[in-house]
């Protein structure tokens, strides 16, 4: 029998901590073995724990871990069309591909997050207003089902299944490989413009004055209130030609190479404060001027990758990240004005904010993104009175039509979550339909109604 | 362009240091009882390295077909480069202890067809003058321990044939590596050792391994903070040793 054990698990959070039975196959007869010996009551997926929350926890039951499911299996050069076994990362593509000429279609944040979380969460990254999530450029998976059975997913063949799985958080089955598109670049680096906005206002204005970047992002100073809310930086930026680098960079697709550092241990609770915070943003605000820069990629994708473990930054108890996204037809404005004034007003203080701009519902039947606008802050657990205040977020978040991402929350309540993805029911249906008995469950799943 | 054989690809280790040594465009030769599970990683080293890789069954206890089954894998290639021996059997101790037959399934696999297998490459690489035998051994092996001596001693009985054989090849400018692992985080230890800053990561090892066999070195400890632990446990006197609990 295939051999589980017993771990402390978290996402990225560090909250919920909750032990589970962790499997980690090295080959799909394992895999099936686990599966059909139905040791435990049910299974989740663990990638790399980079969502949040509990979406990839399973209190007192079983979670496979997909770490050494990490094999390349085909690539067309011509197409561009990857696929792979849903434990590759996505840091591992960008290593083997950029220096071919290859990018990701979508990058989140952190490039430390396989190819099954980005499907599962349905992730976007800063050109969701341009070119949609990582599931956009999915052509198909296979998806290992509770009966055993393994079955190709794509936008005709189980269409249902496929929409359902897409976001669907793991409670489908298990996302074995995934056939997807790489897109070519010329370049390692990214034009990048910086531009400073002093309030809402005039970020919302330069957002939308000249819309023709792919990546855009602005980042906000939270704590910044009164006649500067929205106080900003925005980043935005193409992909360079070769044209555009100096003669300086004699390989024009290598990688760098950075020094990184690590956060060695959880830092004591009261290291952040309202002050410290507050000085912090003020100095990361003043370090940017307007000005056009050339910018190497992973450090205008993945700024945080540079420190590793910085989650453990917020202390023992965790943080949490709130990301909502307000829809564009419901003035996401005023919505973004007063979740913000909130926050401010609370001073649940957190470092800077991350703005985007959103583009149409792809049709996953959990996947987050709709048209609008997203913002995603982090916030340090230090009191119980943190859950209620959030309850509140989600109320105003409800009142602007908007919903909350599954792949940061752990606190979300099954009505305001019911509200906020209207699809669930259908979602329920395509669960019934592949897994009645509930092998794939989750704590997440189970506290929003979505399993057993 | 030169090739390297690979005996027990499908180890969590060997996976590793095929990645690692990639880079060094050579082709590749994996071996497994059950081709089928090599089907992966050779799309996988293929894609990563764009190298040619051939997958063969393998089986280390059919010591008669040995001698065959290394003439075909060398006619199969232009130029064989290198050994890399990567399997081995670490079954329960107290089961050893009761039913020879897990013993010996152990003697077997990490020291009888070591013996066998690395009897033939010696003698093909000798006679050629060139080419490296990498084998992996254990820490294990450097002192023997209530909790896993059988095991132990097979590596034990390993390492000293890598000495004696490095000692034999040196003259014909055949280099022999003995890899001694840590506890390392693979399907042979999952669920049985915990994890813990001792445990290693099989990339470290197989980066480690790699590195070795580029720098020619004899005796690789991975990670290398063992070369320290097992010095010390060395020097402790057998009458102290056999009261502790290692
Ligand atoms: C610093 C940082 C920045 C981020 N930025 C962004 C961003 O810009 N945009 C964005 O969208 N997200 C972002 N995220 C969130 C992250 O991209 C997602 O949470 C992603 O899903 C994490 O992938 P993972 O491999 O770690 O999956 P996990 O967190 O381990 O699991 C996530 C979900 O995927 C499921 N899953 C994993 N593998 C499989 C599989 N093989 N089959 C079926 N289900 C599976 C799990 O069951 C779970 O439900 C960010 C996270 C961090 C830490
Ligand atoms: N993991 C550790 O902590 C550790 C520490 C020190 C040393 N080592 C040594 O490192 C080597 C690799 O170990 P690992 O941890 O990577 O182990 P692993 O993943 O469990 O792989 C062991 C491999 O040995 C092969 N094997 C077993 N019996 C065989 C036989 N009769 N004929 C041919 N192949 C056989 C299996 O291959 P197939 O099933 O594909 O045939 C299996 O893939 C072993 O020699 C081990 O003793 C490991």
């Amino acid at each position: 029998m295939v051999k589980a054990r017993k771990e402390r698990l978290s996402g990225w959070g560090n909250y919920p901590v909750q032990s589970g039975y962790v499997f980690r196959p090295e080959h799909l007869d394992e895999l099936k073995q686990i599966v059909t010996a139905k040791e435990y009551s049910s299974y989740i997926a663990y990638g790399l724990g980079r969502s949040y929350g509990d979406t990839p926890l399973n209190r007192g039951a079983g979670v496979i871990g997909t770490s050494r499911l990490n094999h390349f299996i085909d690539f067309d050069e011509q197409t561009c069309f990857l696929t792979c076994e849903a434990g590759v990362t996505l840091h591992e593509i960008i290593d083997v591909f950029l220096p071919r000429g290859y990018y990701l279609p979508v990058t989140p944040g952190t490039k430390m997050v396989t190819v099954g979380g980005a499907i599962a969460n349905d992730v976007h990254g800063k050109n969701h207003h341009v070119d949609g999530t990582f599931c956009e450029f999915v052509a198909s998976f296979d998806l290992l089902t509770a009966s055993g059975e393994i079955i190709t997913c794509t936008r005709d063949r189980h269409a249902d299944i496929f929409w359902a799985t897409v976001g669907g958080i793991g409670l489908t089955g298990l996302i074995l490989r995934a056939t997807f598109k790489l897109i070519p670049v010329e370049t390692a680096y990214i034009n990048v413009r910086y531009e400073k906005a002093s309030n809402l206002d005039e970020a919302f204005a330069k957002f939308q004055a000249d819309a023709d970047f792919t990546y855009s992002v602005a980042w906000i100073d939270c704590l910044a209130s009164g006649d500067s809310l929205g106080k900003s930086v925005l980043m935005r930026g193409d992909h360079a030609r070769v044209d555009d680098l100096p003669a300086s960079i004699v390989d024009p697709l290598k990688p760098a190479d950075k020094f990184k550092l690590k956060m060695p241990i959880h830092a004591p609770g009261m290291a952040l404060n309202y002050y410290s915070i507050s000085a912090f943003n003020k100095l990361y605000y003043g370090m940017y001027k307007d000005e056009d820069k050339l910018v190497e990629q992973s450090s205008f994708f993945h700024p945080l990758d540079a420190i590793t473990d910085w989650n453990k930054m917020y202390g023992k108890n965790g943080f949490i990240q709130y990301q909502a996204v307000f829809p564009k037809h419901n003035n996401p404005k005023e919505g973004l004005r007063k979740l913000l004034t909130k926050l401010s007003d609370a001073r649940r203080s957190s470092f800077l904010a991350v703005l985007k701009s959103s583009g149409p519902w792809n049709g996953g039947l959990l996947s987050f993104p709709v048209e609008g606008y997203t913002l995603a802050l982090d916030i340090p657990i230090k009191d119980d009175g943190l859950f209620p205040f959030l309850r509140e977020l989600d109320e105003l978040v409800l009142d602007y039509g908007g919903r909350v991402y599954l792949a940061k929350d752990s606190s979300l309540e099954i009505s305001a979550f019911q509200e906020m993805y209207p699809t669930w029911e259908d979602f329920l249906d395509v669960k019934e339909k592949v897994d009645p008995g509930h092998l794939f469950s989750s704590s997440m799943g189970r506290r929003l109604g979505l399993s057993k | 362009m030169g090739s390297i054989l690979v005996l027990g690809a499908n180890s969590t280790i060997a996976q590793a240091t095929v990645r690692k040594l990639t880079d060094k465009g050579k082709h590749f030769i994996l071996t497994s009882r059950d081709p089928s599970q090599l089907e992966d990683l050779k799309n996988d080293i293929n894609i990563r390295s764009q190298v040619d890789v051939q997958v063969r069954e393998f089986d280390a206890l059919d010591f008669a077909g040995h001698k065959a089954f290394f003439d075909d894998v060398v006619g199969s290639v232009d130029v064989l480069d290198g050994v890399l021996l990567m399997y081995g059997a670490m079954d329960d101790q107290k089961l050893a202890e009761h039913d020879f037959a897990v013993a010996r399934n152990m003697i077997d696999v990490n020291y009888t067809s070591a013996v066998s297998m690395l009897n033939i490459a010696a003698n093909y690489f000798e006679q050629r003058g060139a080419g490296f035998i990498c084998a992996v051994s254990s820490v294990a092996g450097d002192r023997g321990r209530k909790s896993n001596y059988i095991y132990g001693s097979t590596k034990a009985g390993l390492s000293v044939y890598l000495q004696g054989l490095r000692n034999r090849l040196h003259r014909a400018g055949v280099h022999v590596i003995t890899i001694k692992p840590g506890m390392v985080d693979t399907k042979m230890t999952y669920g049985l050792v915990e994890p813990g800053p001792l445990l290693a990561d099989p990339v470290t090892v197989g980066r480690d391994i790699a590195n070795g066999i580029t720098a020619r070195r004899e005796v690789v400890y991975t990670p290398w903070f063992w070369l320290i632990i097992m010095g010390i446990i060395k020097l402790i006197p057998e009458k102290i040793f056999k009261r502790t609990d290692l």
